[in-house]
């Protein structure tokens, strides 16, 4: 009886949370007519040349276009973020150096900095560099390190690896970053991919930054070219093409979930974003 | 002073580690301290004559303090925060402990309860949320349903806040996935032996969980109300700040100053209160929670 009402409110709970994305999907086959007088998510026909035009989008590049941008943000920076975070934790999980407390304090108050508060110096500064609208500003920052979240988790994943294996490759005549590489990478690969996807996800979110460093629409990346046509069409307009734009935006985020989500879970489970 | 031995294994110079973490080094001192610095010296400048700004001290700080904007924008943020961050630490909570118990087909229920928060950021979603809301939106027609009368959720108050509290809520996933991780490190024994002393599962969950979740509950109150404090996105995409600046909050506040109005000096004295701000709040949190004991090596 306990367990049935658990799984009712479960359920429930489930339904109300999930029950948005779906309405979003079935109100891309929809007239502005439907969408407004009913609730049930699923269409009444299934016309997916609505979908045609909506890669078309309203702005002067295709869909195609924008994907492409934004993965000329995404796969550098997933790539520059996972390997200089593996070897920041590396150093700060195996290593005694000098000022070792103050650079590990360094990256908990980094990890406390607000972002709103960084990003107009940072535009003043690619500003200067003449960077701006190139992905530089964007991409870069990822080569050192700077999202203190990740590292912060991958010394956790140190440190569930036995020093005994560091040894062992040492006596094998292995270098620090041998050692690195052919050990201590292979541990935390689910921790790796955790970051890897991570980059990906809210990269795929961003919307400040992109909105303050790239003014082209030539670059755009989808976010900024998904505002760009709700900015551009009316109340009268046709609004499942916007939807279907929507829903669209959608899909790598889910695709790349989809994909890692057994890894990525156990990823921020085992490791602990717990802290 | 005593010279300091390093731990490190034989033949491992002290500089290894150091090198190591290069890339950190170098983009603290970018990325984190620069900005940091920059941004207060750019606040001390007035911008009236954007190609050769001139020191005027404080003087930007006792504009904001004495204007209208920036205590209306704080006074919604701080709602905003005050609000939000409660509401969501107690449904993750509360999710991550129905969810602890042992059911059958708990993955699923995870996965779908984590979605929302990967894309909850995403433009798209917040296209549909605009959506959802509007005067003859699925949120107004299922009240019509229940026999209520529609709510102008964009052109009242209250309302508008709702909304983008409600998106923020809706993305409770990860922060529910840090209390899960968390309530599973729990020794089951700590239950056990509070059956046997004739502990109900109200008091176990007052004396043994809460107590064990101290340090995530911490963490998450501090993520979520740094989070919320620079809240930008949604109410920039979805109410505009509006109706009459009752959801423009400060991260707003900046964005416009800045770059729609090119007053730079204004945006960093603003950005600079905000981070007081935020520091004061983590800091007075600090210290009423006892602090987080966090050991570094």
């Amino acid at each position: 009886m306990k367990k049935l009402l658990l799984y009712i409110a479960l359920t429930a709970a489930a339904v109300i949370m999930i029950y948005p994305l779906l309405w979003l999907l079935g109100a891309s086959f929809k007239t502005n007519d439907e969408i407004f007088s009913t609730i049930w998510f699923m269409p009444k026909r299934f016309d997916l040349s609505v979908y045609k035009s909506a890669w078309q989008t309203v702005t002067p590049y295709s869909m195609g276009h924008y994907f492409l941008n934004t993965f000329m943000i995404i796969i550098p920076k997933a790539l520059f973020a996972s390997a200089s975070s593996v070897l920041v934790a590396y150093g700060f999980a195996r290593f005694d150096f000098p000022l070792k407390k103050l650079f590990f304090t360094l990256l908990m108050v980094s990890m406390l900095m607000p972002s709103i508060a960084s990003v107009m110096p940072m535009y003043m500064l690619w500003s200067k560099l003449g960077l701006l609208d190139t992905y530089i500003p964007l991409t870069l920052p990822s080569l050192f390190a700077c999202e203190g979240m990740f590292v912060f988790i991958l010394i956790q994943f140190f440190r569930n690896v036995p020093k005994e294996f560091d040894e062992a490759a040492r006596i094998d005549g292995c270098g620090a970053i041998r050692t690195l590489v052919y050990i201590l990478v292979p541990c935390i690969r689910p921790a790796i991919i955790s970051i890897a996807v991570f980059t990906f996800l809210w990269t795929m979110n961003d919307f400040l930054d992109p909105l303050i460093m790239i003014q082209s629409v030539e670059k755009y990346p989808l976010s900024l070219a998904l505002r760009l046509s709700v900015d551009s069409t009316g109340q009268g307009y046709e609004q499942r093409k916007i939807i279907a734009m929507s829903v669209i935006g959608l899909i790598p985020s889910v695709t790349v979930f989809a994909l890692a989500q057994k890894k990525f879970i156990s990823g921020i489970t085992v490791g602990g974003l717990s802290g | 002073m005593k010279k300091r031995t390093y731990n490190n294994p034989v033949g491992v110079s002290k500089y290894t580690g150091l090198l190591l973490i290069l890339p950190f080094i170098i983009g603290a001192a970018a990325f984190t301290l620069y900005p940091f610095v920059s941004s207060f010296i750019t606040g001390l400048k007035s911008y009236d004559n954007l190609l050769s700004p001139e020191f005027v001290g404080l003087g930007n700080y006792r504009s904001i303090l004495t204007g209208r904007d920036f205590l209306s924008a704080a006074s919604v943020t701080l709602k905003y925060t005050a609000v939000l961050v409660p509401l969501k630490l107690a449904v993750s909570l509360l999710t991550a402990l129905l969810l602890n118990l042992e059911v059958r087909g708990m993955g699923i229920f995870r996965t779908i309860f984590y979605i929302p928060s990967i894309l909850g950021a995403n433009l798209s979603i917040v296209i549909m949320w605009q959506y959802l809301f509007t005067s003859n939106g699925l949120v107004n027609q299922i009240l019509a349903l229940a026999g209520a009368s529609p709510v102008s959720w964009y052109g009242e108050a209250a309302p508008a806040m709702f909304i983008i509290v409600l998106l923020r809520i809706w993305e409770f996933g990860s922060t529910m996935i840090i209390f899960l991780t968390a309530l599973r490190d729990i020794p089951p024994e700590l239950y056990d032996a509070a059956k046997t002393d004739g502990c109900g599962s109200v008091k176990a969950f007052f004396f043994i969980t809460l107590p064990q979740l101290k340090n995530v509950i911490f963490v998450n109150l501090v993520l979520q109300t740094i989070a919320a404090l620079q809240e930008f996105n949604a109410p920039y995409m979805i109410t505009s700040g509006g109706p009459l600046k009752k959801t423009y909050t400060l991260g707003m506040l900046i964005y416009d100053e800045m770059f729609r109005f090119s007053d730079p000096g204004y945006a960093n004295a603003v950005s600079w209160l905000l981070f007081a701000v935020i520091t004061i709040i983590i800091a007075v949190m600090f210290r009423l929670t006892g602090s987080l004991k966090e050991e570094g090596s």
